[in-house]
């Protein structure tokens, strides 16, 4: 059947069996890789992605769930030039070992800094279930509280130039400037 | 960057030449010193050497200048290459591969501070083994860094100098008069490019092989420096097995029996044959495959397969358990000091029995391999530890030489000796020669749990007779085991023949306390009618925690401290000292107390693992009976700590995978079926159950690098099993505790 949605800001429409999982449209029809396919029952969560900004398992997800939808995989949420503050904070704390199933966690961390600002410790045990084998759990809790604090900059710079811009309209050039 | 994408066309990046390239043109191996150099236009300069030891990679590279042998196809193939390219970045073609270990930005390091350069322009690669850089063993034992520590110190250095003296001789100015410095000769105000100095090469000068540089002077070594695959694991590039592509390729998913033992009677495909996508289904033997267009239709399709399977008999735990017993199969003895049989003869003796149950690697990419097989050479991308192996397997599967397939290894989606056997290769070379097209084969979740070469149960059989003061007279420790070493292609039946005792299950499973007057090891052996192989640290974390657990028995009996007692029986030898500075730094650290603190108790254990000694204190309640760890604090001694950040992170991941193994983890067989086949049933922890903190701390008391990726996992279950005990009273005599504990607790 013919699944047309967003991916990554993009309209992607696909001729694929309407019960396909999301993941495998994705990683084999549209070609990013980033989202892994880790156990294919939801378990393990690397497989995670966003659809209309909500942490989703895309093993389990078939894609006509996704018709009309707003999709973001790990390659959408942020780019070296322009990363997300979850992806400076794994950066800056050198998360990652083998790195398999880091794309899954950081974006169900994006998804609950979405919904959380700043997460309690038992915030992200409740709501970080997916697996490590490396076991890069100490890390992620202090890059998931470090990406709260980089969140919480961007939107005081963002409230700042926007305070800028509606005080001198002259200037256009406030929210770059504060990168 | 440091990675290479392993989507899109089969050169890989950093793989600089065509057929024959080096053999034509300007190319020439220059033999003034018996080493073997390359200079081709417009590529730039590659500089290899193997890694055994300084005099055996020099016969390396001569045997294969002598015999006029390209790197890229001789038999003698070195194992570390230096590419540096015209526009000055340098490319380390890795033979070790990474599975998150953080070996390339060891090798990233090292190299950067023996060429002087800039860490930025070294881009470590995985080595295909089509450019002859082979590596005969394995990536595994945390012996990657370690191995190869002189070795790449005195190859980057010679190559330094090299450029040194060519730059020199470009300029016309003797090569005592220039400076370098990242990638740049000058002299007399006149400066040159390394890529230029290559690129205008004819004839290398190669020195003798200078000394490597003070620790002091090193820029990169021994500091936190990123990981240099960090920007491709947070960004989500396509490094990993699991992401190769190739033109026009295939899906296969491949039918296997649940049950233990199982052989093929019969196959009904009629089903199959005629859904969705569905290009062929394959019987060959035992492989019943069907190849699809996609992923869900290769899977949908092998569900639809009726395949009738048959097995002799039907196992259970209990059966499996009752084999692997102390007493039971071959007997070796593997440390022996003073008469422990005498001193044990009698009464007085303190006896406990340990166990530890059927583990699974459970790393989180499957096993997955993409073949491309032609008439006359194939190549196979996938995550691998084994290189050479695979290269041999899947050369005799296709009928071919080795030299006629090409294996590229990829990042590693998770190893721990997973992948330290990847059949999965010959099924998908198999599968591609069959259907004339790239396929690829993926482990579904329930087969790698299935198909696994587990983690053995093991069985343990203490005893021990204390003095009138509580220190330890006598200690025997006899460990029933499946199998590690023996049946693993990495070592040959004969070889493993004449080694007898399998050292990888007796790992970690000698007495370190090596003061006490008699003392003494014993490995029991005994097949299981199913795979059980490496799983990382083997047999250390069930060694470790049935021998420490002990000794925290003993503790308590004699009435003695417990790291009190541990350091009266140490060895005034290297290994004693540098096992008693670990044990005393965690102690002090973690400021230990044998008292309960608001609910919080405190466990000490100790290993001494492939020379690296590490203690940990973890802080843990019990609330109902759910066991919860709140603090591991870590000290391990690995010598040198090339990179002190992944030094730490290897810490941490340990004690957690430790963790996990040790609280929760098992497999189990019902009626003939390994199981569980999932995550959840099969139970790992997650971040409620992993500790709010780690504290680790780096001890260096040895003069070079040593061991790190496995060491730390050895004291975590005991650790964590002594404090249970003094909270509780209770003692946690089997793996997974919390299991235990609940029943001991109903």
């Amino acid at each position: 059947m013919i699944v047309s949605f967003s991916l990554n800001g993009e309209a992607r429409t696909v001729d694929v069996p309407g019960d396909t999982p999301l993941l495998w449209v994705v990683r084999d029809d549209l070609g990013l890789k980033g989202t892994k396919f880790g156990c294919g029952l939801a378990a393990c969560g690397s497989c995670t992605l966003h659809v209309d900004g909500e942490a989703v398992r895309s093993c389990s997800l078939p894609v006509q769930a996704a018709e009309g939808r707003e999709v973001t995989t790990i390659e959408g949420l942020g780019d070296p030039e322009n990363p997300h503050p979850v992806q400076r904070a794994w950066i800056e704390l050198i998360v990652p070992q083998c790195g398999y199933c880091q794309p899954g966690f950081m974006m169900a961390a994006a998804a609950l800094l979405a919904e959380t600002p700043n997460p309690t410790d038992d915030d992200i045990d409740a709501t970080i279930t997916n697996i490590c084998r490396c076991a890069t759990h100490a890390r992620v809790r202090k890059a998931i509280h470090r990406a709260a604090e980089l969140a919480a900059e961007v939107a005081a710079g963002a409230r700042t130039a926007e305070g800028r811009r509606n005080g001198d309209t002259s200037s256009e050039d406030g929210a770059g400037g504060d990168r | 960057m440091s990675g290479e994408p392993v989507t899109g066309a089969p050169g890989t990046a950093g793989e600089p030449m065509g057929d024959g390239g080096p053999a034509e043109g300007r190319g020439r191996g220059i033999t003034r010193r018996r080493f073997l150099v390359f200079s081709a236009a417009g590529v730039g300069l590659l500089f290899g050497a193997g890694y055994l030891s300084r005099s055996t990679w020099r016969r390396y590279i001569a045997a294969a200048v002598n015999t006029a042998e390209l790197p890229y196809s001789g038999p003698t193939e070195p194992g570390l290459w230096f590419e540096v390219l015209p526009d000055d970045s340098i490319v380390l073609h890795s033979a070790k591969v990474e599975m998150g270990q953080g070996t390339f930005t060891g090798l990233a390091q090292i190299a950067a501070d023996e060429l002087e350069v800039d860490i930025g322009r070294i881009r470590v690669v995985h080595a295909a083994t089509a450019s002859g850089n082979v590596d005969p063993f394995a990536t595994g034992g945390s012996t990657s860094i370690s191995g190869l520590w002189d070795s790449l110190r005195e190859m980057a250095a010679t190559l330094r100098e090299m450029i040194r003296i060519e730059g020199a001789r470009q300029l016309g100015v003797d090569p005592g008069e220039v400076a370098m410095a990242d990638a740049v000769l000058t002299a007399g105000g006149r400066s040159l490019r390394w890529g230029e100095i290559v690129s205008a090469a004819g004839e290398w000068e190669v020195p003798d092989a200078p000394e490597p540089k003070a620790l002091g002077e090193y820029r990169y070594v021994r500091r936190p420096v990123p990981r240099v695959d960090l920007e491709e694991k947070v960004f989500g590039a396509p490094i990993f097995g699991m992401d190769a592509e190739l033109p026009g390729m295939l899906h296969a998913a491949i039918a296997r029996p649940d049950r233990i033992g199982a052989r093929l009677v019969s196959v009904n495909a009629d089903a199959a044959r005629g859904m969705p996508g569905v290009v062929q289904v394959v019987e060959e033997g035992e492989l019943v495959a069907v190849v699809a267009e996609s992923f869900t239709q290769a899977e949908r399709a092998r569900d639809a397969l009726r395949v009738e399977w048959a097995a002799d008999r039907s196992w259970q735990t209990e059966e499996i358990r009752a084999m692997v017993r102390v007493g039971e199969g071959t007997p070796f003895s593997i440390q022996r000091e003073g008469d422990p049989e005498d001193v044990l003869g009698g009464g007085g003796v303190i006896e406990a029995e340990y166990e530890s149950p059927i583990g699974a690697h459970a790393q989180i990419e499957p096993a997955v391999a993409l073949a491309d097989v032609r008439a006359e050479s194939a190549t196979v991308i996938l995550s691998t530890q084994v290189v050479e192996l695979t290269r041999k397997e899947v050369a005799r599967v296709l009928g071919m030489k080795k030299e006629q397939v090409d294996i590229r290894p990829t990042f590693l989606g998770g190893g721990f000796g997973r992948r330290l056997h990847t059949p999965i290769a010959m099924d998908a070379a198999r599968l591609s020669r069959t259907v004339g097209r790239p396929v690829k084969v993926t482990h579904s979740r329930k087969a790698e749990f299935q198909r696994d070469t587990f983690r053995p149960p093991t069985h343990h059989l203490l005893r021990a007779r204390l003095t009138d003061a509580g220190g330890i007279e006598a200690i025997e420790h006899h460990v029933s085991s499946g199998d590690v070493m023996h049946g693993s292609p990495l070592v040959p039946a004969p070889a493993a023949a004449l080694i007898g005792h399998d050292f990888g299950a007796w790992r970690g499973g000698m007495i370190q306390y090596r003061a006490i007057p008699h003392h003494e090891a014993v490995s029991w052996r005994v097949k299981l009618p199913f795979a059980t192989s490496w799983w990382r640290s083997l047999g250390l974390l069930a060694n470790t925690f049935a021998i420490e657990s002990f000794i925290d028995e003993l503790s308590i009996a004699g009435g003695v401290d417990p790291v009190e007692l541990r350091l009266a029986h140490i060895a005034d030898d290297e290994a004693g000292r540098r096992l008693r500075a670990v044990i005393e730094a965690a102690a002090s650290r973690a400021e230990w107390t044998n008292e309960v603190r608001d609910g919080i108790a405190m466990g000490f254990a100790a290993s001494t693992d492939a020379n690296t000694p590490c203690a940990q204190v973890a802080e843990v309640s019990v609330e109902g009976d759910q066991i919860r760890v709140h603090k591991v604090t870590c000290v391990i001694d690995p010598g040198i700590a090339v990179n002190p950040d992944q030094v730490r992170a290897q810490c941490e991941g340990s004690v957690v995978m430790g963790l996990s193994a040790a609280l929760f983890e098992e497999m189990t067989v019902r009626d003939g079926v390994l199981g569980p086949t999932i995550y959840g049933p099969y139970r790992m922890a997650t971040m409620r159950d992993a500790p709010r903190e780690i504290d680790v701390d780096i001890l260096e008391n040895a003069e070079a690098p040593g061991a790190v990726g496995e060491p730390p996992l050895g004291p975590i279950g005991a650790a964590i099993g002594n404090a249970v005990a003094r909270l509780t009273g209770i003692r946690l005599r089997s793996m997974p505790l919390q299991a235990a504990l609940q029943r001991a607790m109903a």
